[in-house]
This record gives C-alpha cells, sequence and structure tokens, in this order.
C-alpha cells in the first residue's frame, strides 16, 4: 500500500490496534472449542470490525456489519448451536494443517493483491473516476435525497437492490423449507397451553 | 413459582426491546438522512422478536409474532419492491424508475422519493420476516432453552 496526501498517525495507531486486536480474536477462535465461546467471539469480531469500518469513513457499511454480523448472525448462530453439540470435535490427521495451508495461500494471494491496489482515498482511484463520481455530482439534482449511500442503493442501483433483497427471502424460504417451520414450539404449546399457563411451566423448569 | 434468577435480564429486556424497535423504524424512516436503510432496520426490528424469544422464551415470542406472520411479512416485502418495479412499467416507465410513479413536472422529486419509500419499506419487511422466520426454524425445533443447556 502507497498510503494518502496527510497520512495521519493517530488514524493509523487506531487501524494497528484494531487489526490486532481482530487477528487475535480470530486466532483465539480458532484454538477455541466451546462453540459458545466461538459464537461470542465472532460477535464481537464483527463489532471490531465495524469500529474499524467507522475508521475508514465507512459508516454505512460498519452499520450493517454492526447489526448483521454482531447482532442477527450471533442469535442465529446461538440458535443453530442448540440444535448440535456444545464442543467441536478435535480435528485429526490431514485435516490439522490442510485449512492452515489454505489460509496461507490465500493470505498470500491477497497480499499480492494490494500491491496492485490504489492507494486509500486515491482520487485516480477507478472507484473515485468513472460512475461514483457522477453519482455524487448528480444524485442531489436526480433525488434530492441527502444520504447518498441510500440514494444509489435504492434509486440508481435499484435493481442490485432488489436482488439483494430477493436473496435474504430466498435464504429465509430455503432455512424454513429444509428445517420446517418451527411451529412445533407453538403446537405444544398450544396443547399444554390449557392444563398449565406458560410461567409455572417456566418455574418447574428453573426448578429442575 | 421457583426462583427466577433470570429476573434482572427480564426486567431490562422489557424496558429495552421497545427501545430497540423504536430505534429500528427510526432507522428505516431517516434512511434518507443519515446511515441506515431497510436492511439495517429489518436485521434491528428482527433482534427485537429474537431478544424476546431468547429471553421469555420461543414459545412466547412466537404467540406474540406468529411463524406464519413473519413469513408473510416477507413475502409481501419482497412483492411490494418487486410491485413498484412492475407499476413503474405499467405508468409508462422502465423497471424501478420511480420518476413514473408520480406524474410532476421536470425537476420534481416527489415520485423519486415515493419509490424509495416504498422500496425501502419492502427491504424492511423481506429483513425482518425472513430474518425471524429463519429464527424460528431453528430455535422452534427444542421447545425450550434450559440453563444448562448453554
Amino acid at each position: 500500500m502507497t498510503g494518502y496526501e496527510g497520512v495521519d498517525l493517530s488514524i493509523a495507531l487506531l487501524n494497528v490496534t484494531l487489526l490486532a486486536i481482530l487477528f487475535v480474536v480470530a486466532i483465539s477462535m480458532a484454538r477455541l472449542r466451546s462453540l459458545f465461546a466461538i459464537i461470542m467471539l465472532s460477535g464481537i469480531y464483527s463489532l471490531i470490525s465495524a469500529t474499524w469500518f467507522v475508521a475508514l469513513d465507512a459508516v454505512d457499511v460498519a452499520f450493517t456489519e454492526a447489526s448483521v454480523g454482531a447482532g442477527v448472525s450471533t442469535a442465529l448462530f446461538l440458535a443453530a448451536m442448540l440444535l448440535t453439540t456444545r464442543q467441536a470435535k478435535p480435528e485429526r490427521g490431514v485435516m490439522k494443517v490442510a485449512p492452515l495451508l489454505v489460509v496461507l495461500v490465500t493470505g498470500a494471494i491477497l497480499i499480492y493483491a494490494t500491491i496492485d491496489l490504489p492507494g486509500f482515498g486515491d482520487p485516480n482511484s477507478p472507484a473515485n473516476t468513472y460512475v461514483g463520481i457522477e453519482y455524487l455530482a448528480r444524485s442531489q439534482s436526480d433525488i434530492a435525497v441527502p444520504n447518498v449511500v441510500t440514494a444509489v442503493l435504492a434509486s440508481y442501483r435499484g435493481f442490485d437492490t432488489l436482488g439483494e433483497t430477493g436473496v435474504v427471502f430466498a435464504a429465509g424460504l430455503a432455512v424454513t423449507l429444509l428445517l420446517g417451520f418451527g411451529e412445533r414450539a407453538l403446537s405444544s404449546a398450544r396443547k399444554s397451553g390449557a392444563k398449565t399457563s406458560g410461567k409455572t411451566k417456566k418455574g418447574q423448569q428453573d426448578g429442575n | 413459582m421457583g426462583t427466577d434468577h433470570h429476573i434482572i435480564l427480564r426486567v431490562v429486556a422489557k424496558v429495552l426491546i421497545p427501545v430497540i424497535a423504536l430505534y429500528g423504524f427510526y432507522v428505516q424512516f431517516h434512511g434518507d438522512y443519515s446511515p441506515g436503510g431497510g436492511f439495517q432496520a429489518g436485521v434491528i426490528l428482527a433482534v427485537t422478536v429474537i431478544l424476546y424469544s431468547l429471553i421469555f422464551g420461543v414459545t412466547a415470542a412466537m404467540q406474540a409474532v406468529s411463524p406464519g406472520f413473519a413469513r408473510a411479512v416477507a413475502a409481501f416485502g419482497f412483492i411490494l419492491y418487486t410491485g413498484v418495479g412492475v407499476a413503474t412499467l405499467i405508468l409508462g416507465g422502465v423497471f424501478l424508475d420511480y420518476d413514473a410513479l408520480i406524474a410532476e413536472p421536470a425537476g420534481g422529486h416527489a415520485g423519486q422519493h415515493l419509490g424509495i419509500i416504498l422500496v425501502e419499506l419492502g427491504v424492511l419487511m423481506a429483513v425482518t420476516g425472513s430474518m425471524v422466520a429463519i429464527f424460528y426454524a431453528f430455535a422452534g425445533r427444542v421447545t425450550e432453552i434450559r440453563d444448562e443447556d448453554w
């Protein structure tokens, strides 16, 4: 990376600190066996990534990462964990080193690719020269929505967002079709609801 | 009544869940002016239901927001988004060209604003419904989460 004009030491320090925390969290996630701890750490990982996105001035991305990555993903993973065991089995034989090799090769390729990346905030980078500048210049007269991200997302790139919404809907549909509607809990509650109310049932279970 | 050692969680959640839902709506309807929009707001609204079911039990959450309702909301949100596109087609524009929604003199933005609000509402409903449906599909398979299960 070539850096950009007016590089700020405090921001660089912040970036290094956040990335170091991400590194430590990732290593501990890879080494842990308790799935509950891993899920909690992945939530922390998302929150720290979100903080880092704020430092990179990508507030919308940070917001999405915080709400989707740290919020709903953690809850969904917790719910999925309840269906399986609480401990991951230790890997044996070739599976102990194969993931490390894949990660190292991928990392090396990515680092090699960063050599060709434009500097952070470079005005001549492809992202800042073609259609992005056009959106920034025209969105106030075209759409008159103060947040350009919303204007791009919902109007200029409305078709993309339709696809994203479709992906989310398809994911919900697929999980529902595969795992069932989850209404078993509701129907069993209705059956027992006539005899015992929900509160006493809970009290009995806590007493166990 | 047995000893309820989750009482602090329950009391705090009762106060927090409406605030979280309100914040979700703020993110939705303030998305034109600040970071946020349908996706983030949808996830925040889904989290209120998920948090409720984590603390008060899945069955209680399902009695409040039924799984069928969640699925219907998800499908309706997607239909709403696509419907806006089809409406612009019928009104003589191209797909998702919101300017066609309202006939106005050149330079007017009412059509764009209406289109964006409807589309973001569709995203909100699709995301909230899908996330709640996914959570119910996972969590509904175990009837009640006991303390030892953690």
